[in-house]
């Protein structure tokens, strides 16, 4: 029993990292621009935080400073990679996908060489240790679950009630169906794509963080975290665009990404080698069936928003 | 519109107005302009980033000197760059006819990536029971069907119920990228997961181990611009993008048009896999394509989805690979680099296409227009 508990509380622990990069992606996507920077967003969130914390990892500063710091570098950082984004897509109306494939070519690699100069005694081994509050020093499951995992439940939550509960909400979603209408009721379509997915960007960079300095918290993390990026936007579809499902869909993603090495420590499940990248491979299968699906249910609420990858260009109306 | 005084309309600082048309130089003095600008702001980020730079800012010069020398400083180094430039060419024409509609595939990478396994899967299975030449046939028609399978099924899905292709082609990527991983613990049975070099289904290569290669890459350019600009085919799947509607009035069946063209676009993946596959690695491997499949989509789409451009445009990238890698080499900064510089300059060539496109007219510039308007 205890070993599903464990893993129960793993895969919570390993979906936050999603978490955060998919309630950010439907921001954006709400404000209809499909980001496909993502992965290299998330990357940049990491190098952002663990830059700052390689300044302050070895100083004298309190312990809840040196975690609120790292949190807004990774945040800062991946709202100057949504900058970038935004200015390409939303000034000057590049094409979505190639901007956001461009970003994460760049951003990747961008976070590949900055790693490579940062050093892991200062940036990882003193703060990572931070990063466990609450629950810091137990050695059950229940020190999976520190302070950025909280975060990122909240942020899910907040990201829902505003999306779905406000006025703000409400002219997001307006801008994302039909950028024209909401024009013309006298939104400000331009800064509502902009603040969405800066925002968006700088929540899912927090994902990247997260994976690094507390889930993984190793000095190889960093090589890994691309995949996760693009299992983020996976994730969008699955949570059918509510960030409050995210908090679900996660910990499924989390449960499938991370069972085949369950799997093969339960003696009466016989699974060889072989089913580990099948097992893998599910959480991308149910994410096709899942878009199939909504595809075919065509219930309007379920569908992604309708300007979904299209620039808006207010004179060509 | 506000009024500020009576009579007196404020307008904004500038606005935008979409160019009718562009002299066709006056367009690439602009590309050219802003890739030059790219290459400063490169040069910037690599004194940010390479430590050998700011010890010693004379360096500089090396630094833009690798450009040339990491692509044709030695024969052996411009036929790798020939090499590489056919392989992303193929997979940027593969991507093409489907964005040429409208049709966002960004799966190429797993389209490509599933060939090279089952165009690998033949040789790995039939090699030395079957002649040479049959294998090699059988791989091919392996690869493409592959290839084809693996476009079709987000294409079908597209048609029939309008299932969101871009999402739908981008997971198909990480089913097969995770399909080879299993294969690969099935094939090799110590468990390391890499696939020696096959002995079997060797590309016959004459003249230079990738002439082949790039003499394919080359036919199938002028092929494929042939196709999309002189073809019934091309010219329904350019209507098709243009307007579904219309498409649809002038008695085109737009459920055929995609099925079709994916197909194609799908073989043509498939074409690029039997190459890597066959002409050039004789294994599988995650990393097979190596990222070249969302490269090709900047590529093609950087090319205005012109096949003849793209040579232009699949050369560039390259040699930004291969310069930026002699970078890394003889600056010593992580092999990560190139990624870096190729960001910088695809965000300045996606940036400019918006100058290209529109004019910005200022406050008193479009005064004064108006009052030459005001005159007639």
């Amino acid at each position: 029993m205890n070993v599903w508990l464990n893993f129960l509380i793993d895969s919570l622990a390993f979906g936050a990292t999603f978490m955060y990069g998919s309630t950010g992606e439907i921001l954006t996507e709400k404000a209809g621009h499909l980001n496909l920077g993502i992965p290299g967003i998330m990357c940049m969130g990491g190098a952002g935080g663990c830059l700052v914390l390689n300044l302050v990892g070895n100083s004298n500063l309190p312990g809840f400073l040196i975690v609120i710091l790292g949190i807004l570098g990774a945040f800062f950082m991946s709202v100057l990679m949504g900058l970038i984004y935004s200015f390409l897509t939303i000034t000057l109306r590049a094409n979505q996908n190639v901007t956001g494939l461009a970003l994460t070519t760049f951003g990747v690699g961008l976070m590949k060489v900055i790693f490579s100069k940062l050093d892991s005694v200062v940036y990882l081994v003193g703060p990572k240790e931070l990063y466990r509050w609450p629950f810091a020093g137990r050695t059950d499951a229940l020190q999976c679950l520190g302070v950025m995992f909280f975060l990122a439940v909240i942020i899910a939550l907040l990201a829902s009630w505003v999306l779905f509960r406000t006025k703000v909400g409400l002219h997001l979603r307006a801008v994302g169906e039909n950028p024209g209408t909401a024009d013309a009721v006298g939104i400000n379509v331009t800064r509502y794509k902009y603040v969405a997915t800066m925002v968006g960007s700088g929540i899912a960079g927090l994902g990247g963080f997260y994976y690094i300095i507390d889930y993984m918290a190793s000095m190889e993390a960093y090589l890994s975290l691309e995949a996760f990026g693009w299992l983020s936007i996976a994730l969008v579809i699955f949570a059918l665009w509510r960030p409050h499902m995210t908090i679900i869909g996660s910990t499924v993603f989390g449960f499938l990404f991370s069972c085949s090495s369950y799997i093969t420590n339960i003696s009466w499940i016989n699974v060889t080698m072989a089913a580990k990248p099948l097992l893998k491979m599910l959480p991308y299968i149910v994410t096709i069936l899942v878009l199939i699906v909504t595809s075919i249910r065509n219930k309007r609420e379920d569908q992604p928003p309708q300007s979904l990858g299209l620039p808006y260009f207010r004179e060509e109306r | 519109m506000r009024v500020k005084k009576a009579n007196a309309v404020q307008e904004p600082l500038f606005h935008l107005a979409k160019r009718s048309e562009i002299a066709v130089w006056k367009a690439w003095v602009i590309r050219l302009a802003v890739i030059l600008l790219g290459f400063i702001v490169c040069g910037l980020a690599a004194f940010v980033l390479i430590e050998k730079l700011q010890d010693d800012p004379s360096k500089i010069v090396d630094f833009y000197k690798c450009f040339y020398k990491g692509a044709f400083s030695t024969s052996r180094k411009l036929w790798k760059f020939l090499k590489n430039m056919a392989i992303l060419q193929c997979i940027s024409l593969a991507v093409t006819p489907a964005f040429r509609m409208r049709f966002w595939n960004i799966g190429a990478e797993g389209q490509t990536l599933v060939s090279v396994l089952g165009c690998i899967a033949v040789a790995f299975y039939l090699g030395g029971t079957v002649p040479a030449g049959v294998l090699l046939v059988l791989m091919f028609v392996a690869a493409v069907l592959c290839g084809m399978i693996w476009a079709l099924i987000p294409a079908l899905f597209k048609a029939r119920w309008n299932t969101n292709e871009t999402l739908f082609t981008l997971m198909m990527n990480y089913v097969a990228t995770f399909l080879v991983s299993y294969f690969l613990i099935v094939w090799v049975p110590s468990g390391s997961s890499t696939l020696g070099k096959l002995n079997y289904g060797k590309l016959p290569s004459f003249g230079h181990d990738y002439l082949v290669i790039i003499l394919i890459a080359l036919i199938l350019t002028i092929g494929l611009y042939i196709y999309l600009k002189h073809s019934k085919h091309g010219y329904e799947i350019s209507v098709v993008g243009e307007s579904v509607r219309t498409a649809q009035y002038s008695g085109i069946n737009v459920k055929k048009v995609i099925i079709r063209t994916m197909a194609v676009s799908g073989m043509l993946c498939g074409l690029s896999g039997f190459l890597i596959g066959a002409g050039l690695d004789q294994s599988v491997t995650t990393e097979s394509v190596g990222g070249q499949g969302f490269t090709a989509i900047m590529v093609s789409w950087l090319a205005k989805f012109n096949p003849l451009v793209m040579l232009l445009t699949s050369g560039l990238i390259s040699l930004l690979n291969s310069g930026a890698a002699q970078i890394s080499q003889d600056l010593n900064v992580n092999g990560a680099f190139p990624d870096v510089i190729t960001g910088i300059i695809l965000f300045f060539i996606i940036g400019c296409e918006f100058f290209i496109n529109y004019r910005i007219i200022f406050r008193k510039r479009s005064q004064s227009i108006l009052n030459k308007e005001g005159v007639k």
